[in-house]
């Protein structure tokens, strides 16, 4: 963590000179006030007021910066662009790396995705835990309209032909997507079966 | 490899200093040998190996169109 103790004639000074050294806002800064100074009397006696102000880490550049080198040590070329919702980061990864980045159906990303929370999260618990998102160029939006779509073909076939459809393996978060798919369908019931690394949903016709 | 490992394994740990990789590596395999302070072996491997796993995903992504094969072992120091 950046920190600097800065002394001045005012308060005011010392704050203004210690967050113009650390090149940051004032909202940024965690500021002490170490000793208030006094003014002395006819210039004389006077003490130079000090403060200690402490950079407060920003997590989305810490997630930036982490992911960033991460993509860059892979020896892939790309970008990576930050949004923030509430307490979601989203980094966003564009350019030539990115097929790189995402892997076989996204592996490498959600691992990556896993990496960067560890890093950002490390040490931190309850309120300041941070949930960040790695996506690019929306593969997740995409994966997700391929989902919801295998979910409603599953749905129909389960159907039709009065029988369970058994899904390849897939993570936690891509059968969470079936399951929604198919939450309020009349015709079939979804579960899951199995341990993961190989759990996978069932879609079944419902009874009657 | 080596750089891209020891990057993530010191981002985890709590003391980067101890983080040593070894690399081997011949026609069939690269052979990354990963080894942190004995305190901080649950921070690469995780619950049920959950970030060992995450961390060997990541440098297999790496490895790309080399086609041999990745290993990444972590051991005790000891």
């Amino acid at each position: 963590m950046n920190k600097i103790e800065v002394s001045a004639k005012t308060v005011d000074e010392a704050i203004k000179s210690a967050l113009l050294k650390l090149g940051i806002e004032k909202d940024d800064a965690i500021i002490e006030v170490l000793d208030e100074g006094s003014r002395g009397f006819l210039g004389l006696g006077g003490k130079d007021a000090i403060v200690r102000v402490t950079a407060k880490e920003n997590p989305v550049e810490t997630a930036k910066e982490f992911l960033s080198q991460l993509i860059e040590k892979m020896s892939l070329d790309c970008d990576v662009a930050s949004t923030q919702e509430d307490d979601t980061i989203k980094l966003i990864i564009s350019g030539d790396g990115v097929g790189g980045v995402i892997g076989r159906r996204g592996e490498t990303l959600d691992a990556v995705q896993y990496l960067v929370n560890l890093y950002v999260n490390k040490g931190k618990r309850g309120d300041d835990y941070r949930r960040i998102i790695v996506d690019t160029e929306n593969y997740r939006a995409r994966r997700e309209e391929t989902l919801i779509r295998l979910a409603n073909s599953m749905a129909s076939k389960a159907v039709k032909y009065r029988r369970d459809m058994t899904l390849e393996p897939m993570s936690p978060y891509e059968r969470r997507i079936i399951h929604t798919a198919l939450q309020d369908h009349k015709q079939v019931t979804t579960k899951s079966v199995g341990v993961d690394p190989h759990r996978r949903i069932v879609v079944s016709p419902k009874k009657g | 490899m080596k750089d891209l490992l020891e990057f993530i394994a010191k981002s985890l740990v709590e003391n980067p200093d101890e983080v040593f990789v070894r690399q081997t590596e011949d026609d069939s395999s690269i052979k990354l040998t990963l080894s942190v302070a004995e305190s901080d072996m649950g921070k690469v491997i995780g619950k049920q190996g959950k970030i060992a796993k995450a961390i060997r995903t990541v440098v297999r992504g790496a490895a790309g169109k080399d086609k041999r094969k990745v290993i990444v072992d972590i051991v005790d120091i000891a």
